[in-house]
């Protein structure tokens, strides 16, 4: 196991986000998390790399154990655990820089200075996220120029170029058309070869699709979780199998 | 009855749309009626020796070298006090600061109170606190700090401003490369928000450049003989200068004062179009 979860409490004020969460994250395997908005799996993605530290008044109980390593003690450095565990986001969010800047943002604020070396790392980076051979010809140009989808993977690379061992994906092809969605799924195939990764998604077609597991979340609570094959073919909580049949969404 | 009300606004729209031509049209003929009257009048006073003579009694013979000197030396001062001060002011306002404490709002309150207050109160502070209590005379230094404080609030607000547009989904975009919050505000926000920085500061220099009367308040001379050579030397600048020559009976006088004005235009405007040469240098760099 690459992350396991035990007794996850979670509060932002005095609402109580998420409920004794028990989830373990499989190595080079992807996890789906699903379930209705507002049910807790974004708010819980948040605390595997504990990117709820920049919102106001949160507190988190229970522990999460990267590598059997509790990330939630004040002793494991922030800057080490996402440079592990890295984040994209719902909408991309490339920085107003050239394609080459963003790519290399992370590490060169980690302190990697040579030239070559960077070169090496932003053509790596870009094969991995399937962009190089669209962009390798015009990479001083300004990543806003990228459509959206060619945007999203190159957060993706930015992702990976301070090389994590976990990515986290929050509704990574929600803000994107059908082809770039695809795109991006067929991605993930190729990138769990390197990584494990967590993958929030509204579309359970999407889970079905791409997951090897998946975690069904509702009202803050874990219902289920198991084999994606199992949890579609064959749920055993009745609030599941409603679900993903369509009943509420 | 439909096509009567479409009528009507479309009516109103052009009616409100001309009103506000009319506005623009008629305070830019009066920008350039004033600038054809100094033009007319100052244009052929400047010459050479113009800029580089000292100011004296006799007209023909006045120049403006030490106002210009003086002003270049103040607002050069006032730039390094104030643009650091203020800026810094804001990102720890922006992104340090705890947004709800009671501590934040009052200062937040102040800062903005600050920027109404009138010029001619700055200059009395600095009277008192400068000039007296520090002692540094009625010297460029004295000058200068007061003027930075009198700019410092606007570039606050300013600067606060195009520091709240920055996009969270940017910041946190820093975050999860494991970035520290001081490398983000370095590598992300800032540059995001430069434009508007420099915007802001801008338009508060170019208030600081015309500028007399807290400058006469703190005792900036009306004459100044020589050129100053360090920041605790005594000094004028433009606009004191042409203010003096103003309020002198002779007509030649008021005619150097026109070329005086054109000066201290000149002098605003090269600094304004390098500071717009800056910020579309960076805006080229973040589009």
């Amino acid at each position: 196991m690459k992350i396991i979860c035990n007794n996850i409490d979670f509060f932002y004020g005095s609402n109580h986000a998420l409920k004794n969460v028990n989830l373990n994250i499989e190595e080079n395997k992807i996890t789906a998390l699903i379930g209705p908005s507002g049910c807790g799996k974004s708010t819980f993605i948040r605390t595997l790399n504990r990117m709820y530290e920049h919102l106001p008044q949160t507190k988190i109980e229970g522990e999460i154990l990267l590598d059997n390593e509790n990330i939630l003690t004040d002793s494991y450095d922030l800057a080490e655990l996402r440079k592990k565990v890295g984040m994209v986001f719902q909408k991309p969010n490339p920085f107003p820089k050239s394609i080459y800047e963003n790519v290399i943002y992370g590490p060169k604020k980690h302190g990697l200075k040579n030239k070559d070396a960077l070169d090496t790392l932003v053509e790596k980076s870009l094969r991995k996220a399937a962009l190089w051979e669209e962009v390798k010809d015009k990479l001083n140009k300004s990543a806003l120029e990228l459509s959206g989808g060619q945007q999203q993977r190159l957060c993706i690379a930015r992702c990976l170029a301070v090389e994590p061992e976990v990515l986290l994906m929050d509704e990574p092809t929600s803000a994107l058309d059908p082809i770039a969605t695809l795109k991006i799924e067929e991605l993930f195939h190729s990138l769990k070869e390197y990584y494990s990764l967590v993958i929030v998604t509204h579309s359970m077609q999407q889970a079905a699709r791409i997951s090897d597991n998946t975690a069904f979340f509702l009202n803050g609570e874990i219902i289920e979780t198991g084999r994606t094959d199992d949890i579609f073919t064959n749920p055993i909580d009745q609030r599941t199998n409603d679900y993903i049949t369509g009943r509420f969404s | 009855m439909e096509s009567k009300l479409i009528k009507r606004r479309k009516i109103k729209n052009a009616l409100f749309q001309g009103a506000l031509m009319s506005i623009i049209i008629f305070s830019i003929i009066i920008l350039l009626l004033l600038l054809y009257q100094v033009f007319k009048v100052g244009f052929s006073h400047l010459s050479l020796s113009f800029i580089t003579s000292m100011p004296s009694r006799f007209a023909n013979q006045a120049g403006i070298a030490s106002a210009l000197a003086g002003s270049i030396w103040t607002i050069t001062l006032t730039i390094l006090f104030a643009v650091p001060l203020g800026v810094g002011t804001a990102i720890y306002l922006e992104e340090y600061a705890n947004q709800k404490s009671w501590f934040t709002k009052i200062i937040q309150v102040n800062i903005s109170n600050l920027a109404g207050v009138p010029s001619i109160v700055y200059g009395m502070l600095g009277l008192a606190v400068f000039v007296r209590f520090l002692n540094f005379q009625r010297s460029i230094l004295s000058g200068a700090l007061t003027l930075a404080l009198l700019i410092l609030p606007v570039i606050i607000v300013a600067s606060q401003e195009a520091l709240k547009s920055v996009p969270s989904t940017l910041k946190e975009g820093s975050y999860a490369l494991g970035v520290s919050k001081w490398q983000t505000i370095t590598g992300v926000v800032i540059p995001f928000s430069l434009p508007g920085i420099l915007t802001g500061s801008i338009l508060a220099v170019s208030r600081a450049m015309g500028e007399a009367a807290p400058l006469i308040m703190i005792g900036a001379a009306g004459y100044i003989g020589f050129m100053p050579r360090s920041p605790l030397d005594s000094f004028t600048v433009l606009p004191i200068q042409i203010f003096n020559w103003t309020s002198r009976p002779q007509a030649e006088f008021q005619n150097i004062a026109a070329a005086g004005i054109i000066v201290l235009l000149v002098l605003l405007l090269s600094m304004n179009a390098f500071a717009i040469i800056l910020r579309n240098k960076y805006q080229n760099r973040m589009d």
